[in-house]
């Protein structure tokens, strides 16, 4: 009958015209910015810095191996090698990003930064309120500005953190046993050569009981930059 | 005490007047009852289009404006400033005058409809013996505005939009006309008031509207289509459609003059509706004989209310004809269908009281509109299909 | 057409529109539906000669949205071009995303994982079904109904696309393929909620079809418009939905065996008119097929690695050769042409979008129509600019 598909159609608006007074389903409006509506864990926006501990510079993951510059396509990170050192989680003197800035007017969130860092220095982050009216440098994120502790971290993406500092712990882990296996070569050795009177205490100023890897042992650094290069190459694993 | 708070507003304008010597009353009255009017409906308007961007909302699964006032209530009084303080912008080759005219002559004509409304028991304005015919004559005059609009503008796509909603409001004016013209074969009179009393009586507690006949149920029905079409609203409103190609007649104009536009069209909807109340609906009777004690003028704007109601809810449901088809439809469907009804009603005076008459009239209305639909339809091959799928 | 006085020549050949003469009464009016238009799907230009009310010629002009992504291609490594293939049709990144990989795999010979195939059937199937709700949504959105259907389709649309961020990171910017599977693996949490998502779909596709099938209208606005013949479907390489309602059977799940397709049991729908109300139903039928897919597969999901083992994200360095690599995408058929010179970067990077395909017969369809219904032909052709321009 003529009219019929319409009536239908009245009645099915009908339908949800009432039902946006009773359901959740039918009233799916949120009231931003009284209400905002949770994040999923996986969510990201633009990158930021890790650093372990309370200090920001101190403990600043990133080791400015340039990796993330060379993969980002839009090309938005800008990093400068610092010319000293500072000593990394493992206690490992590394060189540090004396600037990194990321441009988040350019930063398309395509996380590949993430992906390819091996250091595990650079994570996504979820802000989104960050407009801003300066129009020139407002959007040029500093490394000061990028910088958020671990525990944020957590805060933001807690099964990812919880992974990731499940590796690192496992990398420091390895480490120290290999230094430890090489301390105690080096006293072997030492102690199987009698005629050479050096002891096997390691040097004056550092603590004899702290197995951490700050041995006077070149052997040991030999080692770790080769750690250090199968971290960098390794392509295999997928990061979180 | 019911009595007079049914007639309160008669009693408190005879009380003003009563301050006033003789010979003034009937101006002075004339005059309170006009500016009655021209206060009660813009505000009406300023609410329903509140009322009509929440309804759209709640259709459409979410919350209208609220951010104004609590529940967005005083979002008419943002609109209005909005419309008032933006820079009124006439084009240089436009022609000045009819362009100033025009929204203004179709505000006037729209409101000089409301002259013959009875809003209740004694509250008419005017008490005009051929009120429905002064009715239409405003309302044809509306379309003048809108042509006045088009032309004015010297922009071939207003002209185009302009043209497309004269043909449209003609075509429907005859419909609209036909099926008001049934009320006035069975009630022997042009007079609006003298249409409501005719419907003023009730038996077994139910009211004797017109629209609890055959014919004034099919009638009612047409006078809607019409009505709609009248005032250009969805499904009728592709000449002021937003996605067509050409913007519609009021496109050169902003500011207040486009306010005005749009306030014309929401007051030609109150109009409609009222007048549609008053002749199918039995304006301001109440529903069931135990409610009388409700007020008139309650129950008729209670159906003005209704009115906009299924005006918003039809706008939010149902997408846009296309303008041939909307003129197809007027002249080969609703035409047809008004002047069988009229010949039904004349049928019905005729048979005399009974339960015969209801059956005969209703099967002829129901056998007229299904086959006409069913030809309508099956002659361009238009329906449901089946689809198979791939082996 | 005959009846106003217009005659039509039909030229041998089908590249060559059929010439449409006016009688000489009146002048032709010529209109630009300009780049800026409440119902062109992005920026977008016609040039339409109109007789009256009829379209006498009808010249699609795009270029507004250009941006330059073959060169970028050729310029930067593999990986990193996956996330510019997200915004090519930027409703349906996975489905970018998965044509990308499939070439570029072709090319590398990799292997995908099972999961990992499992996992790119039911984003993709994910992806369509968002994809037809939405144009069914604008579809009656042009048409006037102020709206509504739009905003019942996003609603199901933004269930979709919270399980898109909770997996991949990004609502619509997805970039989840890799060479050599999938970047993170799928929780049980995850797999549950859309379970939950498949599960509530039909009730809105029944809701849906209520609208549509019979509301006459509807029915009266798209039945017997534009119409595209068969022969002329085949010829201009037209391909998907559009394809499918004009009666044409090619569907490349089921000719290419991509992927694990073959393992699912899905019809596919066919029209016989080619009009826009076939186009519609067409979706709609294959919304329907596609969620009996996410079904099957949520059910047969295996568990095991999401990535290759061997595949390098780094340094990544395909042989010397030339693949060509598509997939179904919900717009029709999406290509990857590459050729590879065994540096990190392609040598060659092409890309061909469904839409831009799909728009030149524009004129043929919509020649003899009013003006009125261009804009509801060109809204079932079922475009998105940024693949048209990319």
């Amino acid at each position: 009958m003529l009219g019929d598909g319409i009536l239908k159609g009245l009645a099915e608006t009908a339908k949800n015209f009432a039902g946006s007074f009773v359901s959740k389903e039918r009233m799916t409006t949120v009231e931003y910015p009284e209400e905002r509506l949770p994040l999923p864990e996986a969510s990201r926006n633009f990158p930021f810095l890790v650093y372990d501990g309370d200090d920001w510079e101190k403990g600043l993951r990133c080791v400015a191996c340039q990796i993330c510059e060379k993969e980002c396509p839009p090309k938005c990170i800008y990093i400068e090698k610092s010319k000293d050192k500072k000593p990394d989680y493992v206690g490992k003197p590394q060189i540090y990003p004396a600037k990194f800035d990321i441009d988040i007017s350019v930063c398309m969130s395509c996380q590949i930064c993430v992906e390819v860092c091996p250091f595990e220095a650079i994570k996504m982050n979820t802000e989104f309120e960050l407009a801003t009216d300066d129009r020139f440098g407002g959007l040029l994120l500093d490394r000061k500005e990028l910088a958020r502790s671990n525990e944020y971290y957590h805060q933001i993406h807690p099964t990812e953190a919880s992974e990731v500092d499940a590796r690192l712990a496992e990398e420091k882990s390895k480490v120290e046993a290999k230094a430890r296996a090489a301390a105690q070569a080096a006293a072997a050795k030492a102690a199987a050569t009698p005629t050479t009177a050096i002891p096997s205490t390691p040097l004056p100023g550092k603590p004899a009981a702290n197995v951490d890897a700050r041995p006077a042992s070149t052997a040991k650094t030999a080692e770790d930059n080769k750690n250090a290069e199968t971290r960098a190459t390794n392509e295999g694993e997928p990061k979180a | 005490m019911i009595e007079r708070l049914d007639q309160v507003f008669v009693i408190l304008k005879h009380w003003l007047l009563g301050y006033l010597p003789q010979s003034w009353q009937t101006p002075v009255g004339v005059v309170i009852s006009v500016v009655c009017i021209i206060g009660l409906y813009p505000a009406l308007f300023a609410v329903t289009t509140v009322l009509e961007r929440k309804g759209v909302a709640r259709i459409q699964n979410r919350l209208g404006p609220n951010r104004v006032g609590p529940y967005g209530i005083l979002q008419p009084m943002a609109d209005g400033i909005k419309s008032l303080t933006k820079e009124d912008i006439v084009p240089t080759s436009a022609d000045g005058v009819v362009h100033f005219l025009a929204p203004i002559i179709l505000v006037v004509t729209v409101f000089m409809g409301f002259a013959v409304l009875p809003m209740g028991r004694n509250m008419v304005l005017v008490d005009m013996d051929a009120g429905l015919l002064f009715y239409f004559a405003m309302g044809a005059s509306t379309e003048l505005s809108v042509f006045m609009a088009g032309w004015s503008s010297r922009n071939k796509y207003s002209l185009l939009g302009a043209m497309r909603a004269v043909a449209q409001m003609i075509s429907y004016e005859v419909a609209l006309l036909l099926s008001s013209v049934v009320i006035v074969m069975m009630t022997g009179s042009l007079s609006l008031v003298k249409i409501v009393e005719a419907q003023n009586h009730y038996s077994y507690g139910l009211p004797h509207w017109f629209i609890f006949t055959p014919w004034g149920l099919a009638g009612f029905i047409m006078y809607a289509i019409a009505g709609t079409a009248e005032t250009n609203r969805s499904p009728f409103d592709l000449p002021e459609g937003e996605s067509e190609l050409v913007a519609g007649y009021h496109t050169e104009y902003s500011g207040f003059k486009f306010a005005l536009f749009f306030l014309g069209e929401y007051v030609a909807m109150f109009s409609i509706s009222g007048l549609g109340s008053t002749l199918f609906l039995g304006g301001w009777m109440a529903p069931l004989a135990a409610l009388q004690f409700i007020p008139s003028w309650i129950w008729f704007f209670g159906k003005l209310f209704v009115s906009m109601a299924v005006f918003i809810w039809v706008r939010g449901t149902l997408p846009r004809l296309r303008q041939d088809q909307l003129m197809n439809f007027a002249w080969k469907f609703v035409l047809p269908m008004c002047l069988l009804n009229l010949f039904v009603a004349g049928l019905w005076r005729f048979m005399g009281d009974g339960w015969l008459r209801w059956v005969v009239c209703s099967a002829i209305l129901i056998l007229a509109y299904v086959s006409i639909g069913r030809e309508g339809m099956r002659r361009k091959h238009f329906g449901p299909r089946s689809y198979r799928y791939a082996e | 057409m005959s009846s106003s006085g217009i005659k039509t020549e039909r030229l041998a050949g089908w590249n060559r529109p059929p010439v449409i003469e006016s009688d000489g009464e009146g002048e032709l009016l010529e209109v630009a539906m300009g780049p800026h238009h409440p119902s062109t799907h992005g920026v977008f230009r016609m040039d339409v000669v109109l007789d009256g009310e009829r379209v006498i010629k009808l010249k699609p002009v795009f270029g507004y949205l250009h941006r330059n992504h073959e060169q970028l291609g050729q310029s930067q490594s593999y990986l990193a071009n996956m996330p510019y293939t997200d915004r090519l049709d930027y409703f349906c990144s996975l489905t970018n995303n998965w044509a990308y990989a499939l070439a570029v795999e072709k090319l590398a010979g990799q292997e995908v994982p099972e999961r990992a195939e499992y996992l790119r059937v039911i984003l993709a199937e994910l992806t369509r079904v968002q994809n037809h709700a939405s144009t069914i949504g604008f579809l009656l959105q042009e048409m006037g109904a102020s709206g509504t259907p739009l905003m019942y389709a996003f609603r199901e649309r933004e269930k979709i696309l919270d399980l898109f961020e909770s997996l991949t990171g990004s609502r619509m910017m997805c970039n989840y393929m890799r060479f050599g599977g999938c970047r993170v693996d799928a929780s049980p949490a995850w797999l549950d909620a859309t379970r939950k998502v498949v599960d509530g779909l039909p009730a809105f596709i029944d809701e849906f079809e209520r609208f549509l099938m019979t509301n006459e209208i509807l029915i009266a606005r798209c039945q017997g418009i534009g119409v595209l013949r068969p022969d002329l479907a085949v010829n201009a390489g037209i391909s998907g939905p559009m394809l499918r309602a004009s009666g044409v059977n090619y569907d490349i799940r089921k000719v290419d065996h991509y992927g694990i397709y073959d393992r699912f049991k899905f019809r596919v729908p066919l029209g016989d008119h080619g009009d826009i109300y076939d186009r519609y139903m067409v979706r709609m039928l294959e919304m329907r097929e596609s969620i009996s897919i996410l079904k099957q597969a949520l059910k047969e999901l295996p568990t095991g690695p999401v990535m290759d083992p061997k595949a390098k994200i780094r340094n990544f360095r395909p042989k010397p050769g030339e693949v060509y690599g598509r997939i179904e995408a919900p717009k029709g058929e999406l290509g990857f042409y590459l050729i590879s010179d065994g540096s990190p970067n392609p040598y060659r990077y092409r890309i061909r979008p469904p839409s831009f395909i799909n728009l030149t017969v524009l004129e043929d369809m919509c020649l003899g129509s009013n003006v009125a219904d261009v804009v509801l032909i060109f809204g079932s052709v079922d475009i998105v600019l940024g693949e048209v321009d990319r």
